[in-house]
């Protein structure tokens, strides 16, 4: 107790340690029809001034294992097993008030609808100097404000001075995005996770938003977690990526390394269900067949493998009997898989990247 | 055993009641939950699609117009002004083809695609179908061209009544128009169902005991049902999951090679659009600012917006490299429709605009075999021209003042829809052809 006191009142950690470290974490929630498990034994570490990007299809927990980072299930609602450490706090079974003194302060959160997250009614200002206050009781008002109208005018907001007395709806839909940035810093957190931060953006705006989290994340030296189903923005923004398949991590490592040389099907399904913006095409668009699983009762064995096309390189019944470990990939040890194909890189550079990209495949050759 | 269960297990009896469409059933990506191998998996997949130049348009749309009013608040609601929502637009669709319209939030592109299906009465400008003029026609002529031109809605959720059965939503086109008896909807609906890859004895369940996917197939499916000419996507994809944006994309190229549809696709996505269209139409501010080719469009773009919004794009393909990509930064955001700038509407946030840009407003001019710009300054990123190619058709000077005793055209006369088999070269200023 007296631990979780002191780190959560702010002991800087040291600079490479990991700021967060998720052992085993599961996450389940009791529904009438039996339980669900939302998220089983994930493990994954973010270090500061790294970006870690989760990628996955609605369901396959990505949100839930980082609420659960914040503390934002209900604990009378969800059961919640495995460690969650924030700079050496124990998250998991922290009381509510100790929480409170975590959440917003040394970490926070950018959610994906800017609209929904900003309460309607008050000023984009108060709401900022309210997140300030909470954690600053010894501010006054005054400064309050004036830490506002710093962090809107550090986001890019023009005329921050006047526009700090507008509502949500006043400002357009990349700069209510850039209001909510400025409310998850201004605390100076040590780790941000932003869901799906631009999902609802175009694209120029989009790049604009990604631009700024770059920028703030190389001042500020925090830790990111950055959810999102897009790959271009994990190929462009993340250091490591987590892939997630129904609540289970089943790749994990440097996102050069994921994205270059998968060696999960499901990994290669996302990959070649995106057409290419950049390159001379030619390529197929192969989806992924079927929908993903339900997690009340998720398929047996692999949980990928009712829509897997790989499954008849894997000798026997091993993909609908047992479930695969996590396993270092073929190709190095920061970069681990949860498959039972015994040549995966092979089969991805033989097989998979010929149809996919052509002409990627000609210069590997 | 209640009624509906009773309905469903007679169906379960005699399956498949569709006369002479059984062997033309497309490839069921949603039911083949389980793919043999990979080889298969590879046959469902399409490369994308390509280009017919010598279709001809099913669609010519010429200056169309859209300004919706603007009113005052208080008792006497006075129109103060209006959105140009949409602001003279020209474009071609060719049959069985397909054109794409990308923009950002507001460019106007979701309202072109409602003024065609005429769920919007335009305020001016043609729009050429079969010989009908879509703009012109009365709502009661309009029900017969209804068949011809569908829609397919982006949200999933919203576009389909909840508390109709499937096979009521399908089949209400059939009713509405008289196509076939009462008795034969049924066979008919459940062989659409087949055709989007559903399981067609789900007729008589609800939206919501589908997914997402599935119920964008229920909407493709109403939108086939009347065997539609020219089909408008609104953003088909953009409410789904990534995999499963694939199997409906795929799914869309199935059904036009099968029945021969001509698709305005419009989305936001460049890489879809890039995959599904062979050509694609940029729009600004209720403007098209560049048409053309694929190849064209994504290599050689000519307008500063295409190309910033090219390079804005995330690419996977970074990775390999590491960090981003080079990108020109558009500052601020898009300005009002209701009072846009004079000229040419992208310059405030154009990084190369000058005098003439705010005086005169650039034609879409045609500048390759199937490529159209609309800028003073149109080439190649980084090889923009230093004085405005467009001045001398145009008839005034660098800085866009009119030079008295010459006559040029007027915007308007050179923004016409299709491409001539001349055109004007921007680099050396002459009129060219493929001949040529």
């Amino acid at each position: 107790m007296t631990t979780a006191q002191t780190s959560a009142t702010g002991t800087p950690s040291l600079r490479g340690e990991p700021i967060l470290v998720v052992e085993d974490l599961s996450v389940t929630f009791p529904t009438e029809d039996g339980p669900i498990t939302a998220v089983q034994d994930l493990t994954y570490t973010v270090e500061m001034g790294k970006t870690l990007g989760i990628v996955g299809e609605s369901g396959s927990g990505k949100s839930v294992s980082s609420l659960a980072v914040l503390g934002l299930h209900d604990a009378k609602s969800s059961r919640i097993t495995g460690s969650i450490r924030v700079g050496g706090t124990e998250v998991v079974g922290l009381s509510e008030s100790q929480m409170r003194k975590l959440r917003g302060n040394r970490v926070s959160m950018i959610f994906q609808d800017a609209l929904a997250a900003l309460h309607p009614f008050y000023k984009i200002g108060g709401q900022l100097a309210e997140a300030y206050l909470v954690h600053h009781p010894d501010a006054s008002k005054r400064d309050a404000r004036r830490k506002a109208i710093e962090m809107l005018d550090r986001v890019g907001i023009p005329q921050p001075d006047r526009r700090v007395d507008d509502y949500p709806h006043q400002f357009s839909g990349g700069m209510r995005q850039r209001a909510m940035i400025a409310m998850g810093l201004i605390n100076d957190p040590s780790l941000l996770i932003a869901d799906e931060p631009t999902t609802a953006l175009d694209v120029t705006v989009q790049a604009q938003i990604l631009d700024l989290l770059q920028d703030l994340q190389r001042e500020f030296d925090s830790a990111v977690i950055i959810i999102t189903h897009d790959l271009g923005v994990i190929a462009e923004m993340a250091d490591d990526v987590l892939v997630m398949y129904a609540g289970r991590c089943v790749e994990y490592g440097t996102t050069k390394e994921i994205l270059t040389h998968p060696e999960m099907p499901y990994s290669w399904g996302l990959l070649s269900s995106i057409p290419d913006v950049s390159n001379e095409t030619g390529g197929r668009l192969i989806p992924i067949p079927g929908n993903p699983p339900s997690l009340l009762s998720p398929p047996s064995g692999c949980a990928f493998h009712p829509r897997c096309a790989h499954r008849d390189k894997v000798p026997g019944d091993l993909c609908t009997e047992k479930l695969p470990q996590l396993t270092p990939a073929s190709s190095g040890t920061a970069h681990i898989k949860r498959c039972h194909l015994a040549n995966p890189d092979q089969v991805f550079r033989t097989e998979v990247l010929p149809m996919i990209a052509p002409d990627l495949a000609e210069e590997i050759r | 055993m209640t009624p509906d269960e009773n309905q469903q297990a007679e169906t379960t009896e005699t399956p498949a009641p569709a006369p002479g469409a059984t062997d033309d059933v497309i490839d069921d990506h949603e039911l083949s939950s389980a793919p043999e191998d990979f080889a298969t998996l590879v046959e469902q997949g399409h490369a994308p699609a390509e280009l017919d130049p010598d279709a001809d348009a099913v669609l010519t749309v010429k200056d169309l117009k859209m300004y919706f009013p603007v009113k005052s608040s208080g008792l006497i609601r006075k129109t103060i002004g209006h959105v140009q929502a949409v602001d003279g637009i020209s474009f071609e669709v060719p049959r069985g083809g397909a054109l794409g319209l990308v923009g950002e939030s507001g460019c106007g592109k979701s309202t072109t695609g409602r003024l065609i299906t005429r769920l919007y009465t335009p305020t001016g400008g043609s729009m050429m179908f079969e010989g009908h003029d879509l703009a012109k026609v009365s709502m009661r002529e309009m029900k017969p061209l209804r068949r011809d031109v569908q829609m397919i809605f982006q949200d999933p959720y919203t576009s389909l009544n909840p508390r109709h059965t499937v096979g009521a939503i399908v089949g209400a086109p059939l009713a509405v128009h008289n196509v076939v008896p009462k008795n034969k909807i049924l066979p008919k609906v459940q062989e659409l169902l087949e055709v989007v890859g559903l399981n067609p004895e789900h007729y008589n369940r609800y939206p919501n005991e589908f997914s997402g996917g599935q119920r964008q197939r229920i909407g493709i499916a109403r939108a086939l049902t009347l065997n539609p000419k020219l089909l408008v996507a609104d953003e088909p994809v953009s409410a789904l999951d990534v995999s499963i944006q694939a199997q409906v994309i795929n799914l869309l190229q199935d059904l036009q090679r099968e029945f021969n549809i001509a698709f305005l696709f419009i989305a936001h996505d460049l890489a879809v659009v890039r995959h599904f269209c062979p050509e694609i139409a940029v729009m600004y501010l209720g403007k098209i600012v560049e048409v053309a080719d694929r190849e064209t469009l994504y290599l050689r773009p000519h307008h500063p917006y295409t190309q910033a919004l090219l390079s804005a794009v995330p690419d996977v393909k970074q990775a390999a490299i590491g960090g981003r990509r080079e990108r020109i930064r558009l500052e601020g955001d898009v300005p009002s429709p209701i009072n846009p700038p004079s000229g040419c509407r992208f310059r405030t946030r154009c990084s190369i605009a000058q005098d003439i840009c705010a005086k005169v407003e650039p034609p879409l001019l045609q500048v390759g075999a199937r490529h159209k710009v609309a800028c003073h300054f149109a080439g190649e990123l980084a090889e923009h021209p230093a004085t405005p190619v467009t001045a001398d058709l145009l008839g005034v000077d660098d800085n866009g003042d009119p030079v008295p005793g010459k006559s040029g055209s007027t915007p308007e006369e050179l923004s016409q829809p299709g491409y001539e088999d001349t055109w004007f070269d921007v680099r050396t200023r002459r009129m060219t052809g493929a001949g040529a």
